[in-house]
């Protein structure tokens, strides 16, 4: 069951991302071509998409979920460094090549290697991530 | 909870009981792009030189652990529920990207 509802969820996003344009990097870029040919159709991808999340927020307090266990609600409140750095770091990448994880991942689909090579690179700055915060946290926490 | 999130803690081995619903929901948003892509072909990922694709790659995948989200995660799953730590993560990727492309049209004319 909650593996189907996975594989329903997963096939979704990816039906979402391959029908907005999410998966067409150029497209990406014109809307993040802000001082030049502005497209500005993706914003309401990103409303589109925000709109039922919301009302799904609302309607989680007081519920469980159908498949068990129970809902993963975020209970980091701090705005520190890692927050910042980190998302400076994903909008330069984002804006180089016009790829975020989730269209990445889609992107394995269409068999070009440029999507391949962005995936395999993203997921080697996924695995050095932890050992970078390691390393400078030590060089903060060091007497 | 995103993208980068569902991948991120299998690639760190932290995902626990939940590792098979993740590599499912990760083959499914493969497999359906691709059996779409059959019936409509769209105009798809951009030839990229090599160099910045590289290099791409690396600062998406630091950045979205170490910032903990994606466009997915901190812009749709954190802004629908007015988290101040997603809405401040998305202004400044946003603002990171515009400024990325703004300097690549200045350097290279057209994308």
């Amino acid at each position: 069951m909650r593996i189907l509802l996975a594989l329903l969820s997963g096939g979704l996003f990816g039906a979402g991302l391959h029908i907005s344009g999410m998966t067409d990097t150029g497209k990406v870029q014109e809307f993040l071509d802000l001082f030049g040919a502005w497209n500005a159709t993706l914003a309401f991808v990103m409303g589109g998409a925000i709109v039922p999340m919301a009302i799904a927020w609302r309607m989680i307090p007081g519920r469980s979920p159908l498949a068990g266990g129970t809902f993963a609600v975020p209970q980091e409140h701090r705005l520190d460094n890692k927050l910042i750095l980190g998302s400076l770091l994903f909008g330069i990448g984002w804006g180089l090549i016009g790829l975020c994880p989730g269209p990445a991942i889609a992107s394995l689909s269409y068999g070009g290697w440029t999507g391949a090579v962005f995936f395999i690179t993203m997921l080697v700055g996924m695995l050095i991530a932890p050992f970078m915060v390691r390393r400078v946290d030590e060089m903060y926490t060091r007497p | 909870m995103g993208a980068s999130g569902i991948i991120g803690s299998l690639v760190d081995q932290n995902s626990g009981a939940a590792t098979s619903e993740r590599v499912a929901f990760l083959f499914a948003l493969v497999l359906v792009p691709a059996l779409l892509q059959i019936g409509s072909p769209v105009d798809i990922v951009t030839i990229q030189p090599p160099l910045p694709l590289i290099c791409a790659g690396i600062c998406v995948g630091i950045g979205t652990r170490i910032a903990n989200g994606c466009t997915s995660g901190h812009g749709v799953c954190d802004i629908s529920r007015f988290s101040v730590r997603g809405i401040v993560a998305t202004v400044i990727y946003i603002v990171a990207g515009v400024l990325i492309v703004f300097a690549l049209r200045l350097i290279v004319g057209e994308l």
